[in-house]
């Protein structure tokens, strides 16, 4: 299995998920993109970009932090930082595309979709990751994938950098720091 | 995120700002901007303390800061437990670390304490398990009161280094004032007291900040006035001529406010005592930030809570 996914792959994955996920939505109606905090949210950036550019006018965006919602605080290390939950759109109705970076556990879309329901009611959630490492806790599954990484063993990471929060775009499959 | 692992908060108990250190401050008040937005969603909680417990433990009279401190811990889906003093068993003699004691003993994960003697958050904190937050420990510190100051202070100009602040009146007996000046020393504003010689002893220049006598020599360089109550009910009569005087020399009346620079921020701990230290059309002016600090105790205090639990 590769180790390393360089800028040039990064680009191919989003892409790749961007047509997924086109194709799954109407570029006529409303629909909500929100990222999960904090490479989500990048990816949900650049997705809407995309989508923008190839006819979809009509996305409302949010950004969602669920360290207040997390069940496995005490688990993932230092004290998370809490940041504010940017939602000011309406959810009612509306189809949503939450947005993560790697699907692990699950236990972060769990958090989130809690967090959602708080505000508001979207007709539908659906949920887009750039990778997909298996492991699951829960029982979630993505709806649209950009790159599925099978077999990567519990005790390794997966490592998403973007250039707008890492200063460089690539997928690294290492050991825990 | 590079500040995720960079900083790590370890404390268990908010006793004093005296022992924070500035990333500490910092972590707290950043902290505290995401919880302002909870409080503006339509469903104002989140599940971050569930199962949590919480005892206000109250031996001294309190509206906002028992019911802020009660506040958050519901929004922060924790459940919360009154503890009044006059009602208790401390009225048979129990003493408060016995009392303390048998509540935790019921499973209690944080005690909020307020209680008339110095050092009393401090003394409980030694003899029990779950964390103690200050919330007023006799003319010591009131810690939440300083940082709900701090990010009232930050979130109007932006930045607190480099701000003049004047805090005026009743200094020797006010908490707030210990705690202003320990978290605002810290962070590089300059801080003025000013009050008479009988509330505020020349010693206050050893915490690093001046002392002033003659509110009317500073009122036009200050950016910042943090009116504080006049607290009769500690105040010795020596201390004290009379309401009329203090008011003339230092309460913060019309013709003084027109000295005052053009975007003055007006600050009060309250409870006030309108036309004793602080003239109402002031307190209720657009330059007074009375309560937009009670507001934004509420978020302070939601991140502090959140931080002493995850550091159990």
């Amino acid at each position: 299995m590769r180790n390393h996914y360089d800028q040039a792959d990064v680009k191919r994955v989003i892409d790749d998920l961007a047509a997924k996920v086109a194709q799954a939505f109407d570029p006529r109606e409303p629909m909500n993109i929100v990222g999960i905090r904090t490479r989500g949210e990048t990816i949900a950036q650049r997705l809407t970009r995309m989508l923008q550019a190839r006819g979809f006018a009509r996305i409302g965006r949010g950004i969602l932090d669920i360290t207040l919602y997390r069940d496995d605080l005490s688990e993932i290390g230092p004290t998370p930082i809490a940041g504010p939950t940017e939602i000011d759109i309406p959810l009612d109705g509306i189809p949503l595309l939450l947005v993560d970076d790697v699907l692990f556990t699950g236990r972060s879309v769990r958090s989130a979709l809690n967090a959602l329901v708080d505000f508001g009611r979207p007709s539908v959630i659906r949920l887009g990751v750039l990778v997909d490492r298996g492991g699951r806790e829960l029982p979630i599954a993505a709806d649209y994938v950009g790159i599925v990484l099978p077999h990567v063993p519990a005790d390794v990471r997966v490592n998403v950098r973007l250039a707008e929060v890492d200063g460089v775009d690539e997928i690294v499959v290492e050991p825990k720091a | 995120m590079a500040n995720k692992s960079a900083f790590r908060w370890k404390r268990k108990h908010l006793l004093a700002l005296e022992d924070l250190t500035v990333d500490e401050i910092m972590h707290v008040l950043s902290q505290a901007d995401a919880f302002k937005e909870v409080s503006t969603r339509s469903v104002k909680k989140v599940p971050a303390l569930r199962g949590k417990v919480l005892v206000n433990c109250f031996f001294e009279d309190s509206t906002r800061t028992r019911t802020s401190f009660a506040l958050a811990a519901s929004r922060l889906s924790a459940d919360v437990v009154d503890f009044s003093e006059k009602t208790s068993s401390t009225s048979k003699g129990e003493t408060l670390i016995d009392t303390a004691r048998n509540i935790e003993a019921m499973g209690v994960d944080i005690f909020v304490l307020r209680h008339p003697a110095a050092g009393a958050a401090e003394t409980l904190s030694r003899h029990v398990k779950c964390s103690v937050v200050n919330a007023g420990d006799g003319a010591h510190e009131h810690p939440t009161q300083g940082l709900l100051d701090l990010y009232t202070m930050r979130e109007r100009f932006g930045k607190v280094a480099g701000l003049k602040v004047a805090i005026v009146g009743d200094i020797v007996n006010s908490r707030v004032a210990r705690s202003n000046i320990w978290a605002l020393t810290k962070l590089g504003a300059e801080v003025i007291l000013v009050g008479p010689p009988t509330l505020l002893p020349k010693t206050f220049e050893k915490l690093g900040v001046k002392v002033i006598h003659d509110f009317d020599s500073v009122i036009g360089q200050v950016d910042v006035i943090n009116m504080l109550r006049v607290q009769f009910e500690r105040i010795k009569s020596s201390q004290f001529p009379t309401v009329r005087e203090f008011t003339r020399f230092f309460g913060l009346t019309a013709e003084r406010f027109v000295r005052c620079k053009k975007d003055v921020f007006i600050m009060h701990p309250g409870p006030m005592n309108r036309g004793i230290e602080i003239s109402s059309a002031i307190a209720d002016g657009p330059q007074s930030g009375i309560l937009t600090q009670v507001a934004n105790g509420l978020a302070v205090r939601m991140a502090v809570l959140y931080l002493v639990t995850q550091a159990q």
